[in-house]
C-alpha cells in the first residue's frame, strides 16, 4: 500500500488520539520504524496490521474508525490539498458524485503508483446516487462514507449518506442529496493560495 | 489548420446563449472590427483591472474595437483589422490591454454574409496566474475544457514535489546524523580513527599546506582500570577528551583511535619548540588527578611528534604513522610523560617536559 495512505492512517492516528495511541500501536504492530514515509511503499500487511492495531487500543468497531478517518482525511486542515483536489471533481456535491467515476484515475494523474478505489456510480433519479467501491484492502465503504459526508458539508448540500452493503465483492453506499445548496460551503477557487 | 468555406453542411446558427456556454472566452465583432460580444469570462478579465488593482467594474469593451482591448503579440506587424483577418485560421497570440502579463492564446474566423467574425481564446500557459488573478472558478470555463485537468495537475504536482523534498531532506538529515556518528568515538566524543584516517587523506593529498602530527598515548591507564574498574577507565578518557578538545585551535583535529590512543593533527604547522611547548602542556594537564567517585585516578602521557616540513616530498600516511609511532616509542622508552620529535632522517629529538631548552640528545 502506498506510503501516503499509510501515512495518512498514522496521521489520522496521532492527530485524534495523540502520540500515546500512536506508540501503542507501533509496539503491538511490532513495526520497527517510527513514522511511515508518504512518498513509499509499504507491504499491504503492514496497512492491515497497523489498522488492527489501532481498533484493538480504541476498543471500537473498525466501521466506526474507518468513518472517522474517512472524515479526518476531508477536514484535517494540513491535508486540504487533498479536500482541493476533490473538489476539482465538479462545481456541486451533484456533480462531484457523478465525478467519482473518475476518482481513480483522478488520483494516478496526480501519483501513477496510489492505490485508488475504483468507483462505478449509478444514479438511481434526479437525487439518488448508488455507489459501488472496490479497493485492494477491506473497508472502503466506511472510509467513503464518512469522505463524503463531509465532502457534502464542503460544498454546503445537504445529503444523506448510508452503506448499502457488499455486491461481488464491491462495497456499497446510498446517496441522497436533498438541497445542493442548503449552507453556506467551504470556498473553493481554483487559484491555489500561495504559501 | 486548414479552413473550408466549402463545406456543403448546413449552416449552423448559434445562439450567443449557446456559444457562452461553449467557448466561454469568445468575442464576436462586426464587419468593422468592433467588439459585439464577450463571452462570459473573457468579460470578467476585460471588465476591470486583475484583483488587486483599480477595479473599474461594469466597464464594457462592446462597441470598441477589437485591437483597442488586445495587444496582438504574435504574428507581429499586423496594423488593422484587415491584417487580422488575413491570419484567420491561424493560431494568434494576444494580451488583453489590461492585463498585459497574461498572453492569451487565440484564433479568428470569419462569419459568412460579411457577418464579422469570431475570435476564441483560451489562457495558454498563463492559465494558472489567470486563474488567481480573476479568481476564476470551474463555472468560468467549459466542462469540456481541459484547462481544470491542467490546474488539478499544477497543483497536484507541487503537492507532491513538496512531499518529495521533505523525504529529500530528512533522508539527507538522517544520512548526515549516521555519518557522523560513524565518524564519532561515542564514549569522548571525539572523532574515531575512521575520521583521523580520512582527514589524513584529505590532508596529505588534496591540500598542500603543512600540519603537525602527536600521537598521544596515555600512561598508568592499565593501572587506573586494574585498580578502580572499567569506569573510572571511562572516567579518564572523557577527562583526556574534555582536556584535547579544550587545548585544540579552529583547524586541530583530535582524535581517539584507539583504547587510551590520541591522534592530533595541527594545523597550520607549529615550530619544534611551539609543538614541543604544546606537548608539554598536554602532559601536565593530563598529569592533573583525576576524581572517579571515591577515587583519585592518577595517569601521564606520552607523545610522538612529526611534522609534513620534515620530508623533502609529501610523506604518505603510513610513512609519517610509522615516524610517529618511532617517536612515541622513544618517549615511552625514555619514562612516561614525555614528548619525543622525529624530524628528519634519522635522528630523534626527545625532551622531556620542562627542559625545553636543554640541548636536545641525539
Amino acid at each position: 500500500m502506498h506510503g501516503m495512505i499509510n501515512r495518512a492512517l498514522q496521521g489520522f492516528l496521532t492527530e485524534t488520539y495523540g502520540p500515546d495511541v500512536w506508540a501503542e500501536v507501533r509496539t503491538l504492530a511490532d513495526f520497527r520504524f517510527e513514522d511511515f514515509e508518504s512518498m513509499l511503499q509499504y507491504d499491504d500487511d503492514l496497512t492491515m496490521a497497523c489498522f488492527k492495531a489501532a481498533t484493538e487500543v480504541m476498543h471500537q468497531s473498525p466501521t466506526a474508525v474507518l468513518e472517522d478517518l474517512g472524515t479526518f482525511l476531508i477536514t484535517h486542515p494540513p491535508l486540504d490539498p487533498l479536500r482541493r483536489l476533490l473538489r476539482f471533481g465538479g462545481a456541486s456535491f451533484t456533480e462531484f458524485v457523478l465525478s467519482l467515476d473518475e476518482l481513480a484515475d483522478r488520483g494516478r494523474m496526480a501519483m501513477p503508483d496510489i492505490e485508488m478505489p475504483e468507483i462505478t456510480v449509478t444514479q438511481e433519479d434526479t437525487a439518488s446516487f448508488r455507489l459501488r467501491a472496490r479497493w485492494k484492502l477491506p473497508g472502503i465503504g466506511p472510509i467513503l462514507l464518512g469522505s463524503l459526508r463531509a465532502m457534502a458539508d464542503d460544498y454546503g448540500a445537504l445529503a444523506i449518506l448510508s452503506l448499502d452493503g457488499v455486491e461481488d465483492g464491491a462495497e456499497c453506499l446510498r446517496i441522497v442529496v436533498h438541497d445542493t445548496h442548503h449552507a453556506e460551503g467551504r470556498n473553493f477557487v481554483l487559484a491555489e493560495a500561495s504559501r | 489548420m486548414n479552413v473550408r468555406a466549402d463545406i456543403p453542411a448546413p449552416d449552423l446558427r448559434l445562439p450567443s446563449a449557446v456559444l457562452d456556454v461553449m467557448m466561454p472566452m469568445h468575442v464576436s465583432v462586426d464587419a468593422q472590427g468592433r467588439i459585439r460580444h464577450a463571452g462570459p469570462t473573457i468579460a470578467k478579465m476585460l471588465g476591470g483591472d486583475p484583483v488587486g488593482g483599480d477595479r473599474a467594474a461594469g466597464v464594457s469593451v462592446v462597441g470598441q474595437p477589437l485591437l483597442d482591448v488586445f495587444d496582438l503579440r504574435r504574428p507581429a506587424g499586423i496594423a488593422d483589422f484587415a491584417g487580422l483577418m488575413a491570419q484567420a485560421g491561424l493560431r494568434l497570440s494576444l494580451a488583453p490591454r489590461t492585463a498585459a502579463h497574461l498572453p492569451l492564446r487565440g484564433v479568428i474566423l470569419p462569419l459568412p454574409d460579411r457577418g464579422g467574425a469570431i475570435l476564441d481564446l483560451s489562457l495558454g500557459l498563463s492559465f494558472a496566474r489567470a486563474v488567481a488573478d480573476f479568481s476564476l472558478t470551474l463555472p468560468d470555463f467549459s466542462p469540456c475544457d481541459q484547462i481544470i485537468e491542467l490546474l488539478y495537475l499544477h497543483e497536484a504536482n507541487s503537492s507532491t514535489a513538496r512531499l518529495s523534498r521533505h523525504l529529500s531532506e530528512r533522508l539527507q538529515a538522517a544520512h548526515a546524523s549516521a555519518q557522523h556518528q560513524a565518524r564519532t568515538d561515542a564514549l569522548t566524543g571525539l572523532s574515531n580513527r575512521r575520521a583521523m584516517d580520512d582527514e589524513l587523506e584529505h590532508l596529505l593529498t588534496v591540500r598542500r599546506d603543512d600540519f603537525t602530527l602527536l600521537h598521544l598515548d596515555l600512561d598508568l591507564f592499565k593501572t587506573v582500570n586494574d585498580t578502580y574498574g572499567h569506569a573510572a577507565g571511562d572516567a579518564v578518557l572523557v577527562e583526556v577528551g574534555h582536556i584535547l578538545d579544550q587545548e585544540m585551535r579552529r583547524n586541530d583535529f583530535p582524535a581517539r583511535v584507539g583504547g587510551d590512543e590520541f591522534l592530533i593533527v595541527l594545523r597550520p604547522r607549529l615550530e619544534t619548540e611551539v609543538a614541543g611547548a604544546i606537548a608539554t602542556r598536554l602532559i601536565k594537564r593530563i598529569e592533573q588527578p583525576i576524581r572517579f567517585e571515591n577515587h583519585i585516578c592518577k595517569i601521564s602521557a606520552s607523545i610522538g611528534i612529526v611534522s609534513t616540513k620534515h620530508y623533502s616530498k609529501r610523506p604518505s600516511i603510513e610513512q609519517m604513522m610509522a615516524d610517529v609511532d618511532a617517536a612515541l616509542y622513544q618517549a615511552k622508552n625514555g619514562g612516561r610523560g614525555r614528548f619525543a620529535i622525529f624530524d628528519g632522517g634519522d635522528r630523534r629529538v626527545t625532551t622531556l617536559p620542562g627542559d625545553m631548552g636543554q640541548k636536545p640528545e641525539t
